[in-house]
């Protein structure tokens, strides 16, 4: 097959950029860690409540700066610990997020920060986040869950 | 070429004419439901009638995802394959015949039950939401169908090479051939989770479904039909488009090589749409990235070629310069305007694509109107006016009659109209979803915090682009009807370009067809082997239907 002197170049160029690209996807990953949520923990979606992680959700502190944040999505609520669904978390403390939903699919994704994750009936979607900036968060469901789901929320204060 | 025909025989046309009605339909259904999306996401309208916005999203999506793109497709590959092949024999126009009917019915059966608010799930349909089984019913019964059209194409191809021994075959039905290939291995997987999934469990033989396994499947098929909608636009470019400028094709082998990767490259990378999902090792979710970002070749190549064929034809008419062909392109000519906006919109929407893939960014993206305004990009504006651009022509050569001047002034209206609307509607999508905003959601305040009030006035821009848009689509359809039934009687051309090489002949392994699919085929079981093992093995207790609209 004879190729085009030029379409050759840009072929190069284009595999070239490919490379490079992947390789800044792969040491993100893999040596600094920034790899996406996922730990194919296991529950019974039946039983979310009796489960030792989801008995008591809302904010526990488990160590110097470091929490834990255990919520319970379900269509169509947010159950973070309190009625007034807000959870206050301090600036700068290192939070452990773990969610599940005890019906259908939801999304998890706290607006303006890096917190994003599908939770699906039957796993624990965990991720963990430092919240650097003071300020008012909306927790927000971004998975179609049902006729409520544009009314899935919950508040977070993020507080000095 | 001395096979072509100048215009399809009147039973191809027939056959072909009945495909893009129901597109024609599915666009009118389909826009109108957007248009409506849009109007009540910016706070300042109802919904009339008691209907639910999850319904209406459930008919767009459906209705221009999967009805619109499919029939039109189908019936754009069976005139292009039937115009340089030289016509279907009375056998395959029958299977074709009876692809399209299972096709219309399983629509039908789907459009219903939407319609009746049994199925308001979405054109992902994740479950455990359940439809009624009657949708899912649908659903394969237009799988099914396409799958009997991509027979007719494979069996014309072979029937072809037979009848034409040592002559290359035409590009166009090469390409159709390598497309619904594609689309054949792929769509297995919907396949699979739709029939021995989602029905047994919506008609109660079984109370649990193995959540995470549906939606691999899905996604295993969700990437390639993004594909799927992608190459015949892709024919369109490399195989028509030259015609039109009046140049010539820059490479026939580039060009068949080119989809060649295309087939190896769309289907083992549905991982890119999990990536934030529990259940799957980040390792093959890495793996599943590197498949992903190789379409970036076959991508620049066919960009090379495009601009390739427009700088030489621009030199033949006297440019000079880098940039000097672009004064010399037929701008006034909509064959040529719409497809090649629709190209300008691809450099746009294939960095995003790029950025939706990426391991860490998409966590930022993820499930936002960003990724909306992705495909509101790609598919709706790319794809779509490169089809709109293909109808300008087709439909008079199959309804003999003119694209008269006024019809093509019209398109350029259209064009604008869409140009317009859609920049608006998608950056600010775009936008809105940079800042957290979700994706598929009514109107909302949630909790009346000032990050999500922000919102607001992207929305009230998306409703403004939506309405623009809904104006381009009245105007595509009076162009459809004008030259569906009103046009004046004559001669309108089907283009096919020739390639810059006459005596170019692509390598003979290009048609070796068990190579290609072996090759697909061992690239998906890599890529899906150990981790849908992995799924299956360690599952957690299946999830029950959920009816929560």
């Amino acid at each position: 097959m004879n190729m085009h002197k030029y379409e050759k170049i840009w072929i190069y160029i284009g595999s070239a950029t490919l490379l490079f690209f992947l390789m800044v996807v792969g040491v993100s990953a893999f040596y600094m860690g920034n790899k996406p949520p996922s730990c194919a923990v296991t529950l019974d979606p039946e039983n979310v409540r009796n489960h030792e992680l989801f008995k008591e959700p809302g904010l526990k502190q488990i160590g110097d700066n470091e929490y834990q944040l255990t919520i319970v999505a379900s269509a169509f609520d947010y159950d973070v610990g309190s009625d007034d669904k807000v959870v206050q978390i301090p600036k700068g403390a290192t939070v452990h997020i773990s969610s599940t939903t005890t019906d259908v699919i939801h999304g998890f994704e706290i607006a303006g920060t890096n917190v994003n994750m599908m939770l699906e009936p039957g796993y624990i979607s965990t991720l963990t986040n430092t919240f650097k900036n003071e300020g008012t968060y909306t927790l927000v469901c971004n998975e179609y869950c049902g006729i409520g789901h544009h009314l899935m929320h919950a508040t977070i204060e993020v507080v000095e | 070429m001395n096979k072509a025909l100048d215009r399809l025989q009147v039973q191809d046309a027939k056959l072909v004419m009945a495909h893009l009605y129901v597109a024609f339909i599915a666009l009118f259904v389909g826009a109108t439901a957007g248009l409506l999306q849009t109007l009540e996401r910016s706070g300042k309208f109802t919904l009339p009638a008691g209907i639910g916005y999850y319904q209406i999203l459930t008919i767009h999506g459906v209705v221009l995802g999967l009805v619109l793109t499919t029939f039109f497709i189908l019936g754009f590959m069976l005139a292009s394959q039937s115009r340089t092949t030289g016509g279907f024999n009375k056998t395959e126009r029958t299977i074709s015949w009876i692809a399209f009917i299972t096709m219309v019915v399983g629509t039908l059966m789907a459009a219903t039950m939407i319609l009746l608010n049994e199925a308001s799930v979405l054109f992902t349909f994740y479950a455990p939401l359940q439809a009624h089984v009657l949708f899912y019913i649908g659903l394969a019964l237009v799988i099914v169908g396409t799958w009997l059209d991509g027979f007719v194409m494979f069996k014309r191809h072979a029937r072809f090479k037979k009848e034409n021994p040592g002559e290359k075959t035409p590009l166009l039905s090469f390409m159709a051939v390598v497309t619904m290939l594609m689309w054949q291995i792929a769509s297995l997987g919907v396949a699979i989770t739709v029939v021995f999934q989602m029905i047994p469990w919506a008609l109660g033989w079984v109370d649990t479904i193995d959540v995470l396994l549906s939606r691999t499947l899905f996604w295993y098929f969700g990437h390639p039909l993004v594909y799927f909608w992608l190459l015949p636009a892709y024919m369109m470019w490399y195989a028509i488009m030259p015609k039109i400028i009046g140049g010539k094709i820059f490479s026939d082998s580039l060009a068949r090589f080119t989809f060649i990767l295309l087939l190896f490259f769309s289907i083992p990378v549905g991982f890119h749409h999990q990536l934030t999902e529990p259940g799957i090792d980040p390792f093959w979710k890495f793996i599943q990235v590197i498949l992903t970002m190789i379409v970036v070749i076959p991508s620049m190549m066919t960009a090379f070629s495009m601009f390739a064929t427009f700088e030489a034809r621009g030199r033949e008419l006297g440019a000079k310069g880098v940039f000097g062909w672009i004064k010399k392109m037929p701008w006034k000519d909509v064959r040529f305007l719409a497809p090649f906006i629709g190209m300008l919109f691809f450099i746009p929407g294939g960095a995003g694509g790029i950025i939706n893939a990426s391991n860490q960014m998409n966590q930022v993206v993820h499930n936002t109107i960003w990724v909306t305004g992705h495909f509101h990009l790609t598919v709706a504006t790319t794809v779509i006016l490169t089809f709109f651009g293909i109808t300008y022509w087709l439909v008079p050569s199959l309804t003999g009659r003119k694209f008269t001047k006024t019809m093509n002034k019209w398109g350029i209206v259209q064009t604008i109209l869409w140009t317009v609307g859609m920049t608006i509607m998608s950056t600010a999508m775009h936008w809105q979803g940079l800042l957290g905003g979700p994706r598929r959601s009514a109107y909302s305040e949630y909790a009346g915090n000032a990050d999500t009030l922000a919102w607001g006035p992207y929305q009230i821009a998306q409703a403004i682009g939506g309405s623009i848009l809904f104006l381009g689509m009245i105007v595509m359809l009076i162009i459809f009807v004008n030259l569906a039934f009103f046009a004046p009687k004559g001669e309108q051309a089907f283009p096919i370009a020739e390639t810059a090489n006459p005596n170019e002949k692509p390598p003979k392994v290009f048609e070796n067809w068990p190579l290609w699919i072996g090759i697909t085929l061992a690239l998906i079981l890599f890529a899906y082997t150990i981790p849908l093992i992995d799924i299956i093995q360690s599952a957690p207790p299946g999830a029950k239907g959920f009816k929560l609209w």
